[in-house]
């Protein structure tokens, strides 16, 4: 099982409204490798965590995605999540009538088949609110309505640490935060990796997120192509020097 | 107040609503069909009605005669009124006791969960089996409070026959409108109500309606008089088996709140898809009386229901929430109405519509401000969802203010569901019906909040029922 690869990705072309945004990406991830997806706005990131959860907006035109072992390219989103799979939305949408609190219980419902008894579930809740430092008053709110960005965020990051999947892409958790919210997320993000030994693709275009987690593996996206891979040195280079030398034209 | 009798229910069997018990002739007594002076006669006879009531029958029928159709609204040329029953009737009577009412009736009121709902959370019950309550009682506790709730029929001629004669169709006229008139000519069952001054009924009244027989029609009147002080929350459900012929549905509601009385009706009406709903339910408050309506409308073929209040007295209040779910074949024409004639009185209308699959939903309300109506205050706020792009969604909401010192605020929206929130629920691995039936109970959820669980629980499982299915 160690020695199989949790997804790997080859040669995806993805198209949206019929223009082509990804070209033949290739992409390995191990258990509980994390992975860095940087580069510049446009470049496909967003568009590649999409694909890989199943956004019926993104039509994969070529290629293959494997996630442990099963090719899921064409399986649908709910069935991605129950196989393992998690995305922190860059913008999580608000859905009235239906608290924080019931929502994760129904998802986890509807992963694994069962109920999680109420007690238990409430008790690792507020455990967790309390790791990512909300208020526990968050957990009968609606989900996300009314919340502000960085509580939508840490709201992501609490039903990755409740849903505990093996493998989460973050899609832009860090953009738009301050800095207290950044370290808290991080500090989520950190527990997710070590109690789940959790796989991540952490998109990102800063590196704020970054700073306290330990990185495998670096990607560089441009133009819908992978330009340049490397370990987590190469997130410092591109801190220091920008992603202009990966852009040729 | 009612939020302590709030109580776990189970969920209800999806097909609950159509099963259907064969009528035989030697069990029931069924009008025949159409509209005639001959029918109206029989029925009055049949029903032992005092003097009064059968002259004002006839009237009623002469008046529907004269009357033309609504001109606006939906369509209702496929209901054939020669066609339909006026009068369908189980030759048992009426009973007190559930084990006294025919086995094959009481089993259509067990599989809609009534006795058990009675034993668990209702102070009184009544249930309406076609043309004729089958079943009606009250917990002791509440009639030693002089609360008074029974058959319209008995009602007619006891203690309260005078109370009855001065409170019938007074609020809604015959002339009000066609159906209005049909119903005064033909009317059937239905309950009387009567809460004594300063009596605060803790725990529900509930009448059920079931319409059974093919090609009949429901014309059952309610009357509640609330008295001074007094409270009570009255439930009204409603359903039928689907059949291939109209039924129609005229009934009338008409309701009496005293001086600082509060009364909330509720309703959850599940008609089948067959049925033309033509209902007419009005209210008047007097001073500092409150009157609240919840209204969940399901079913139907066609339905007219616009619940009016009318705040006569200063410092009267209403609160109008309701939810209307339209899917294929529905055509349903919703909404509230209000006039304010005291000082100082308040409105809140708020109102959801859901419409799917080729479903119509209109919203129609009035709202009227009268001229001594000083210092009144009017909220309308109106949601609609279309969970298509072949259903429709219509806002109609007319405002009248004839006074310079009034507030009023109206709000519409109208949406879609949004395919990014449903991605968004099944990236955390939420199956895509359940994540639209989530989304159409999150928008639905402000309305069941308003209702005793048992209903709020019904409601979500109707809404699942709609969505299940070609999605």
């Amino acid at each position: 099982m160690s020695e199989q690869n949790l997804l790997q990705v080859s040669d995806l072309s993805v198209s949206v409204d019929e223009m082509q945004i990804l070209h033949k990406l290739n992409l390995k991830v191990n258990p509980g490798e994390t992975h860095v997806l940087m580069g510049p706005n446009g470049a496909g990131k967003s568009t590649l965590g999409n694909t890989l959860m199943g956004n019926p907006n993104y039509v994969v035109n070529e290629g293959k995605i494997i996630f442990d072992g099963q090719d899921i390219t064409n399986l649908s989103t709910d069935k991605r999540a129950a196989a393992g799979m998690f995305m922190s939305f860059q913008n999580p949408l608000e859905v009235p009538g239906i608290s924080l609190s019931a929502f994760i219980r129904n998802a986890i419902h509807s992963q694994t088949g069962k109920p999680i008894k109420l007690l238990a579930y409430k008790k690792l809740l507020e455990s967790t609110m309390e790791l990512l430092n909300m208020d526990p008053s968050y957990a009968d709110r609606d989900l996300n309505v009314g919340f502000s960005g960085g509580e939508k965020k840490k709201a992501e990051i609490l039903q990755l640490l409740m849903l505990s999947p093996r493998l989460a892409i973050l899609d832009e958790t860090d953009s738009g935060l301050d800095v207290d919210a950044v370290r808290t997320v991080s500090k989520g993000i950190e527990e997710y990796q070590k109690r789940e030994n959790g796989a991540l693709i952490i998109i990102t275009h800063s590196t704020k997120i970054l700073e306290s987690l330990h990185v495998d593996h670096t990607h560089v996206l441009v133009k819908g192509e992978l330009v340049a891979s490397g370990d987590g040195s190469l997130v410092e280079e591109i801190n220091a020097n920008g992603f202009e030398r990966f852009i040729k034209d | 107040m009612f939020d302590d009798i709030k109580k776990s229910v189970a969920d209800i069997n999806q097909s609950m609503y159509d099963f259907k018990d064969e009528e035989t002739d030697k069990d029931f007594y069924r009008e025949e069909a159409g509209f005639t002076k001959e029918i109206v006669e029989k029925v009055s006879t049949e029903k032992n009605d005092p003097e009064w009531m059968r002259e004002f029958r006839l009237k009623c029928l002469d008046i529907y005669n004269n009357m033309e159709m609504p001109n606006w609204g939906p369509e209702t040329d496929d209901l054939d009124m020669d066609l339909i029953s006026s009068y369908v009737k189980s030759k048992t009577g009426m009973q007190g006791d559930w084990n006294d009412v025919p086995e094959d009736i009481k089993n259509t009121f067990e599989k809609l969960g009534i006795p058990q709902a009675e034993r668990e959370s209702l102070a009184g019950v009544g249930a309406q089996y076609d043309s004729e309550l089958v079943y009606h009682n009250v917990k002791d506790e509440v009639a030693a409070q002089g609360v008074v709730y029974t058959d319209f029929e008995s009602a007619l001629h006891g203690e309260y026959a005078d109370m009855v004669r001065e409170h019938f169709m007074k609020l809604v006229p015959p002339t009000d409108h066609k159906y209005a008139a049909l119903h005064g000519a033909v009317w059937s069952g239905g309950s009387f109500v009567y809460v004594p001054k300063g009596v605060k009924v803790e725990i529900p009244l509930q009448s059920y309606f079931r319409l059974n027989a093919a090609g009949a029609g429901q014309f059952e009147h309610t009357l509640i008089i609330v008295d001074e002080g007094a409270d009570l929350h009255f439930i009204e459900g409603c359903s039928a088996p689907k059949y291939n012929v109209a039924n129609l549905h005229a009934g009338c509601v008409e309701l009496f709140v005293g001086k600082n009385a509060r009364l909330r009706y509720s309703t959850i009406e599940n008609w089948s898809k067959n049925m033309y709903n033509l209902n007419t339910k009005r209210a008047l408050v007097e001073e500092g009386g409150v009157m609240e309506w919840v209204s969940g409308s399901f079913g139907s073929h066609t339905s007219y229901l616009y619940p009016m209040t009318i705040l006569q007295g200063d410092h009267s209040k209403m609160e109008y929430t309701g939810i209307t779910f339209a899917g294929k074949g529905q055509n349903l024409d919703t909404g509230a109405k209000v006039v304010h004639n005291g000082k100082y009185t308040s409105s809140v209308i708020s109102t959801k519509s859901i419409s799917k699959d080729g479903g119509i939903g209109t919203y129609r309300s009035s709202v009227t401000i009268n001229s001594g109506a000083k210092h009144s205050k009017a909220v309308i706020s109106c949601d609609s969802l279309m969970l298509d792009s072949k259903s429709r969604s219509d806002t109609i909401p007319g405002i009248d203010i004839r006074t310079n010192d009034a507030d009023v605020g109206h709000e519409a929206k109208i949406g879609r569901i949004s395919d990014d929130a449903v991605f968004y629920l099944m990236s955390r691995g939420i199956k895509e019906e359940d994540a639209r039936a989530m989304i159409v109970s999150g928008f639905a959820d402000p309305v069941s909040k308003e209702l005793p669980l048992e209903y709020a629980v019904e409601m979500n499982n109707l809404i699942k029922l709609e969505m299940s299915g070609n999605m």
